[in-house]
C-alpha cells in the first residue's frame, strides 16, 4: 500500500519533449485512470513510475520514498503488460512464482500465495498449462496474477484489455474493478479507451500531448470538462462544438444567422458580447416540436443503436439559415451528432428541429480552449 | 503450389528416388566394400552385396589401425574427432550467445562498431587467415593439443549473427516483465534467453557439429603428433599410402565410421533441429 506522488515529471528523448510536466497526487488504494489518445505521452508516464524509463526532469515518489534512481524491482510495484508478457516456456505456476523465486521466498510461502492468486483468479486448474495453451483471458489472469502474488504497494497496468475482444474485455474490466476494490492496492491504469477510463477511475488524468489536461473524478471530468480536448475525448459520441457569442442580454447565445441558442439554466450576463465555443453533448440536444425549435438539423446520416438513435448532420438556423461563418459566406459548421432516446421517427434528409437541454451549456474560450468557469 | 494431378505424383516420386538413389549408392558401396576381404576389391569387379569380413575389418580398424599409414587406430581419431567437434560447436554456441546477448541487450560504447567487426570476419574464414592463425597458435604452444585443433575455430559470426536475429525478436516487454519481476541481467539470461533460444541452440549445434567434425585443413596443420590425428586426416592418409597397395576394405570401413558420429547427431536433434530453423515459438 503507498501514494504515489509525482511533481513536475517531464521526459525528453533528445531534443523532443514527450511529458510537459505532470503533477498528481495520488492517495493510498485510489484507482487512477490515465486516459488520451495514441502518442500523448501516458504510457510514457507509466513506464516512468515502473523504472523502465529514466526521468529527465522531476520527482516520482512511492510510498514517501523518492525512487527517480531506483530499478524497477526495488519500487515495490507490479505491472501488467498489453501483450500479457508471459514466460512462454514456463507453467503458469511458474510464471506467476518467477518474481517471488527471484526475491528467495520460502518454497511452500510461494506455493500458498500462488494458489491463493489462482483461487481468486479462477485459474486453479490450469496451473501446470503452458501459456499457449490458455485463451487470451486466461493469459491477462495469469499476468494479473503474476502482479498479485507479490503483494506490490501499486499495480501498474498498460492497456491490459486491449488486447481481447469486446464481450471479455466488459467482463475483465469487471473482475478488476471488483480485484482492485477487495485488494485496496494503489493502481493506475493506462488505457485510450473512455469506457474503462470512466468505469474503473477513482480519478482520471486526461492527457494531451505530455500534459494532464484534467485530473479529476470521472463523473467531474464528464460533466465539467476543463478544455475542448478533454469534452470532445470524454463522452461517445463526442461532444458537439459551434461557434458563438454571447448575446447582450446574458441570456443566450447568438450562432450567427437566425440562430440563437437560449438556455435559462445559465446566466450568461458576466460574457456578454464575448466570442465562444460552445459545446453541447448529443444527448443534450432535444428534438422539439416546430414551434420551440432554436436550431435545425440537415440530418445527413441515421444510427440506430437499439436504445438510442444517433442522427448526425449540418445544423442550421430555425430558418434553415447557415450557421456562424457560413452565414458570412465562411466554412460551414462540421458534422453535430444528436443522441435521440428509443427508435426515434428521423429520417435522412429531413430538418429536425432541436433545443438545447437546460443548464447543460459548455462554453470554452474559442483561443485557449479553455472552460470559461463561470457559467 | 497445390496441384492434384495423378502422374504429377509418380513423376515428383521418381525424381526423388533418382536423387536418392544418387546419395544412398556411394554410401552403400562403401559398406559393401567394408565387408569384403582387401584382395576381393583389387580384383576389378567391385562387389555389390555384402561379404562376411564385416566383424574382422571393424575390430582391425577400430583396434590398431593401418600399419602402412602410421598405424594409429581409428577409435583414437575418432575420439580426436569428436573432442574437436564437440568443443568447437559448444564453444562456438556460448561464445556468440553472450556476444549476441550484448550486444542487443547493452547499451555500450561502440556497440554498433563491436557488431560490425564481429560480422566482417565472415569474410576471413580459417583459409584465408591460415598462417597468421597457425603463428598465433605455435607461438602460444598450442600446436598438437586440443586446444590447437578448437580454440582457433570458435569465434563464430554466423552464430552469432543468428542470436541477434533471434533476440531481435523476442518482445520488450518480456525483458520489461523481467526487470519488474526482479531478474537481473544474468538471470534474465539464464532463466529467460536461454530456454527460449533452445530450438536456435539445437539447429546450430548441428551445423557447427558437423562443420567441426569435417574439418580437414586445419588439423592437417596443427598437429604433427599421431596421437591428435583427427579422422578426416585419417582417412586421407590411409589412401595415400607409399610402397603398398590401399587396403580399400579398412579404408571404407573407416569412412563408415567417420559417418555415424554427424548422422547420429542430426537423427537425435533432428526434431529441434527443423523447429529451429522454421518455428519461433513466442
Amino acid at each position: 500500500m503507498a501514494e504515489i506522488c509525482m511533481r513536475g515529471v517531464r521526459k525528453r528523448y533528445g531534443d523532443t519533449q514527450v511529458i510537459h510536466g505532470i503533477d498528481v497526487e495520488i492517495a493510498d488504494g485510489e484507482f487512477i485512470v490515465i486516459v488520451g489518445p495514441s502518442g500523448c505521452g501516458k504510457s510514457t508516464l507509466l513506464r516512468m513510475v515502473a523504472g523502465l524509463e529514466t526521468i529527465t526532469e522531476g520527482e516520482i515518489s512511492i510510498g514517501g520514498r523518492v525512487v527517480n534512481q531506483l530499478e524497477p524491482k526495488e519500487r515495490d510495484i507490479a505491472m501488467v503488460f498489453q501483450n500479457y508478457a508471459l514466460y512462454p516456456h514456463m507453467s503458469v505456476f511458474d510464471n506467476m512464482a518467477y518474481g517471488l523465486k527471484i526475491a528467495r521466498t520460502p518454497k511452500d510461502e510461494i506455493r500458498a500465495r500462488v494458489e491463493e492468486a489462482a483461487k481468486l483468479l479462477e485459474l486453479g486448474g490450469l496451473l501446470e498449462r503452458k501459456p499457449r495453451q490458455l485463451s487470451g483471458g486466461q493469459r491477462q489472469r495469469v499476468a494479473m496474477g503474476r502482479a498479485i502474488v507479490r503483494k506490490p504497494a501499486v499495480f501498474l497496468f498498460d492497456e491490459p484489455l486491449s488486447n481481447l475482444d469486446a464481450k471479455l474485455r466488459v467482463q475483465m474490466r469487471l473482475e478488476i474493478k471488483q480485484l482492485q476494490r477487495k485488494l485496496g492496492t494503489t493502481s493506475l491504469y493506462v488505457t485510450h479507451d473512455q469506457i474503462e477510463a470512466m468505469t474503473l477511475a477513482d480519478r482520471l488524468v486526461v492527457m494531451n500531448q505530455g500534459r494532464a489536461e484534467q485530473i479529476d473524478t470521472p463523473m467531474a471530468v464528464y460533466s465539467d470538462p476543463a478544455t475542448t480536448f478533454v469534452a470532445g475525448f470524454i463522452g461517445s459520441p463526442a461532444m458537439n462544438f459551434l461557434a458563438g457569442t454571447v448575446e447582450a442580454d446574458g441570456h443566450g447565445l447568438f450562432l450567427g444567422g437566425d440562430a440563437r441558442i437560449s438556455d435559462k439554466g445559465s446566466d450568461l450576463s458576466g460574457l456578454a458580447g464575448r466570442a465562444v465555443t460552445l459545446g453541447v453533448r448529443p444527448e443534450h440536444l432535444l428534438a422539439v416540436g416546430e414551434s420551440e425549435a432554436e436550431i435545425r438539423l440537415g440530418v445527413e446520416l441515421v444510427e440506430t443503436l437499439g436504445a438510442d438513435t444517433l442522427a448526425h448532420g449540418r445544423p442550421v438556423g430555425a430558418a434553415g439559415t447557415p450557421l456562424g461563418d457560413a452565414a458570412l459566406g465562411g466554412e460551414a459548421p462540421g458534422l453535430i451528432t444528436v443522441r435521440l432516446p428509443g427508435l426515434a421517427p428521423v429520417r435522412e434528409g429531413e430538418r429536425l428541429p432541436l433545443r438545447m437541454a437546460e443548464g447543460e451549456l459548455h462554453l470554452f474560450d474559442p483561443d485557449s480552449g479553455r472552460r470559461i468557469a463561470d457559467v | 503450389m497445390v496441384e492434384n494431378r495423378p502422374w504429377m505424383a509418380w513423376i515428383t516420386h521418381l525424381v526423388l528416388l533418382c536423387g536418392v538413389l544418387l546419395v544412398a549408392f556411394p554410401l552403400w558401396v562403401a559398406f559393401v566394400a567394408s565387408t569384403h576381404a582387401g584382395g576381393d576389391l583389387l580384383s576389378g569387379v567391385t562387389p555389390l552385396l555384402p561379404g562376411d569380413r564385416l566383424f574382422e575389418n571393424y575390430r582391425t580398424v577400430l583396434g590398431s589401425g593401418l600399419s602402412a599409414s602410421g598405424g594409429v587406430p581409428v577409435g583414437l581419431m575418432m575420439w580426436n574427432s569428436l573432442v574437436m567437434a564437440l568443443s568447437i560447436a559448444v564453444g562456438k554456441i556460448a561464445i556468440s550467445i553472450i556476444s549476441a546477448y550484448a550486444i542487443v541487450y547493452f547499451r555500450f560504447p561502440f556497440r554498433m562498431l563491436c557488431f560490425w567487426l564481429i560480422f566482417v570476419t565472415l569474410m576471413l574464414p580459417v583459409e584465408v587467415r591460415i598462417l597468421p592463425t597457425f603463428e598465433v597458435v605455435s607461438d602460444l604452444g598450442m600446436l598438437n593439443s586440443y586446444a590447437g585443433l578448437s580454440v582457433p575455430l570458435i569465434a563464430s559470426a554466423t552464430a552469432t549473427f543468428l542470436f541477434r536475429q533471434f533476440f531481435l525478436t523476442v518482445p520488450d516487454e518480456l525483458t520489461e516483465a523481467a526487470r519488474v519481476d526482479g531478474a537481473g541481467p544474468l538471470r534474465f539470461f539464464l532463466d529467460i534467453l536461454l530456454p527460449l533460444s533452445r530450438t536456435n541452440v539445437a539447429a546450430l549445434f548441428v551445423i557447427l557439429f558437423i562443420y567441426g567434425w569435417v574439418q580437414y585443413l586445419w588439423p592437417l596443420l596443427v598437429t604433427t603428433d599421431e596421437s591428435f590425428y583427427t579422422i578426416v586426416m585419417g582417412i586421407q592418409r590411409m589412401v595415400t599410402v607409399a610402397d603398398a597397395e590401399p587396403q580399400w576394405h579398412l579404408v571404407m570401413a573407416t569412412a563408415v565410421l567417420a559417418m555415424l558420429p554427424p548422422v547420429a547427431v542430426v537423427v537425435l536433434m533432428q526434431g529441434l533441429f527443423v523447429k529451429g530453423l522454421v518455428e519461433t515459438e513466442k
